[in-house]
């Protein structure tokens, strides 16, 4: 029966071996728990279960699970505040124009609800929700692509709540954006050890060396201390539709300063031209030409953008395009160029991949990129590291 | 025997059971969770509810994995040989049993604790891969062998800075422990502080949640961060009413030093306090 189990989460992309399944049998045979579906689901987790990013996804799976083996009760209800959270995340500039256009929320949370709808359908058999649509303004509780958990207002009386469906833990998922720890840790990927600076550390394996040359007297020998050889040239976007976007730039901007001693900074809006700047507050009066840039740093410098790359087509391709400025020579030319120069380079986009086909001007710098574009999530960021190292 | 939670510690139903699993099947456990929330103190209480030692084996970002084996103090020998002391021609008075050694030769089944595992280097803990499978190790320098006389019993602490490798993760259970509910918390608190009057605990607590579910803090008030701020509240002989008047005032919060640590939560509490 727990082979079923077994299938079900592997399906669900849990990464579990076939050593831990067989730890989970050996933990029945010996009655750790015994006929308590509660137990059995923590005991099945922290045998199987070996990251909390993968908690949601076995909460999914076990769910499933628990629903072929019988028929589950409605879970709890989910506080309008994740809604309301997930709402906000979710929505760009461009979305928040949209639901102006479309001319009220109400008309969005209902096209949200019909496409939930189906999810719905599929995990609760359809049959018990007859009757709570009509009070919930959001539709039900399901899994939708994009990450938004949408409340669920059922019945508390008629139900018990189940701990794997309140899917407690779908914060944790991979793709969901971080805090600057995990920047940190996805970051490391991107060391490069080398010996710079004053010897200040004892070399054993010299000093052995040396002593045993000079007949045992001892002969102490010296080195530098290892550090982050790695070199970035970090471009950020600020202003406009990145102001959406402060606090993750700001999380990523603390890790790779924190990792990084080989960071220089400079700032740009929308896309990169023939200026760039350092201090944002005097942006008008300290330009630095991009060409000096480009001519500072060596090749070893290993170029990161950041920029949610929302803009009209124009602001790439065309002379004049910038919305702040006259540029004589159009984006896309700056950005070659800079590309010319640091083939090791990366694109890190806020904006969750999901959405990027619907942007014009994302799909232009992607190309230009050649493809080297990630969101700004944990998993983006390690393939991020991959491409550039 | 069942490990649950005793007169001074509070520990959750689903801990309680992996803790007892783990003891159980003989697997080392896994612990992560926020900082703060009593990860190092089970291994304490688990030791003491079980009557035996606690072996703590705190880890550094410069620990390497053979120091939990033993150790070669070859410096002394140098040292011994110049100044011709006889005991330097036995290799074994030079060999300093780590914390893993002193765990298997344990008289009594002893809980080893590998304190902040993800603190070490990347490649640590598939150092270890062996030898708590085994629960045995090689001397190499005296042709040695250790071997547990018994399976201790491990827990091991992760604080998530750096992803453990999965032949590690395949051998141990894992637990991942939750910020406690206000319930928990509230027990957990009067554990620590039986005097502590419910109304001003309920009035603590109110306060704490509300700062805890405030978005956008840097870092969040954890379990023995709000233990220290009722600490504070005791000391400084504050009563139910003073602080249910300044929650009312949306005045500044008593001591909030003890929970908001860094500069900018503070000013960001302030901001809002003042929105409202």
């Amino acid at each position: 029966m727990l082979i079923e189990f077994f299938q079900l989460l592997r399906g669900a992309g849990v990464k579990t071996t076939i050593t831990e399944w067989l730890d989970l049998l050996q933990a029945l045979e010996q009655r750790v728990i015994f006929a308590d579906v509660d137990q059995f689901y923590h005991m099945s987790r922290m045998i199987l279960v070996k990251d909390e990013r993968f908690y949601d996804r076995f909460d999914r799976a076990f769910a499933a699970y628990v629903e072929r083996v019988k028929n589950t009760d409605i879970a709890e209800s989910i506080p309008k505040e994740w809604l309301e959270d997930a709402l906000k995340r979710e929505f760009s500039a461009e979305d928040k124009e949209k639901i102006k256009q479309l001319g009220s929320l109400d008309e969005l949370l209902k096209t949200f609800q019909e496409r939930l709808q189906e999810q719905q359908e599929r995990h609760q058999g359809g049959s018990k929700w007859i009757g709570t649509g009509g009070t919930s303004p959001f539709g039900a509780y399901g899994y939708h692509p994009g990450g938004i958990r949408v409340g669920q207002q059922g019945n508390r009386n008629r139900s018990a709540a189940k701990v794997w469906d309140k899917r407690e833990f779908s914060d944790l998922d991979d793709e969901a954006q971080l805090e600057q720890r995990g920047f940190q840790i996805a970051l490391r990927n991107l060391r490069q050890f080398a010996r710079t600076g004053a010897p200040t550390e004892l070399d054993i394996d010299a000093t052995l060396t040396a002593t045993a040359r000079q007949g045992g007297l001892l002969d102490l020998q010296w080195q530098a201390e290892r550090h982050n050889a790695i070199k970035l040239l970090l471009l950020i976007d600020v202003g406009g539709s990145m102001d959406d976007h402060v606090y993750q730039v700001e999380q990523l901007f603390t890790a790779l300063k924190n990792e990084f001693r080989h960071l220089e900074l400079f700032y740009f809006h929308n896309c990169p031209y023939e200026g760039l700047w350092r201090t944002n507050r005097r942006r008008r009066s300290e330009q630095v030409p991009t060409e000096q840039v480009i001519q500072t740093y060596g090749e070893d410098y290993k170029l990161v953008l950041v920029g949610d790359a929302t803009m009209g087509p124009y602001e790439i391709a065309y002379p004049g395009g910038s919305v702040e400025h006259w540029n004589e020579e159009p984006g896309e030319v700056w950005l070659r160029r800079l590309l010319k120069k640091f083939a090791n380079a990366v694109w890190l986009n806020p904006q969750p991949s999901s959405h990027w086909r619907y942007y014009p001007s994302i799909q232009m710098l992607h190309e230009i990129m050649q493809g080297r574009m990630q969101p700004l999530t944990l998993a983006g960021l390690q393939r991020a590291t991959e491409l550039i190292k | 025997m069942a490990f649950r939670s005793t007169d001074s510690y509070i520990v959750s139903e689903q801990l309680a059971s992996a803790v007892n699993a783990a003891v159980t099947l003989q697997k080392p456990l896994l612990l992560k969770g926020e900082p703060g929330t009593g990860k190092t103190r089970l291994a304490q209480e688990l030791a003491t509810s079980l009557g035996t030692n606690l072996i703590q084996w705190s880890i550094k970002s410069t620990t390497k994995a053979q120091q939990g084996l033993y150790e070669y103090d070859a410096v002394s020998r140098l040292r011994d040989s110049q100044l011709g002391s006889d005991k330097v021609h036995d290799i074994s008075n030079y060999i300093r049993p780590g914390k893993l050694w002193q765990a298997f030769t344990a008289e009594q089944r002893p809980v080893l604790l590998i304190d902040e595992i993800d603190k070490a280097d990347i490649e640590f803990p598939n150092d270890l891969l062996h030898e708590l499978d085994q629960m045995a190790f090689h001397v190499y320098e005296t042709g040695e062998h250790i071997e547990a006389k018994q399976r201790p019993i491990v827990l091991i602490t992760s604080n998530n800075e750096k992803a453990l490798p999965d032949a590690f993760l395949r051998r141990c259970f894992f637990h991942f422990i939750q910020f406690p509910d206000e319930d928990t918390l509230a027990q957990i608190a009067q554990v620590h502080f039986p005097d502590l009057q419910q109304k001003l605990l309920n009035e603590a607590l109110g306060m704490f949640f509300e700062l805890r579910h405030t978005p956008g803090l840097k870092k969040k008030p954890s379990t023995s961060e709000l233990l220290d701020w009722l600490r504070l509240l005791l000391a400084e002989d504050i009563s139910a009413q003073q602080l249910a008047e300044s929650r009312q005032r949306q005045s500044a919060m008593p001591l909030t030093g003890a929970l908001l640590k860094h500069e900018q939560d503070v000013e960001l509490i302030e901001r809002l306090r003042r929105v409202n």
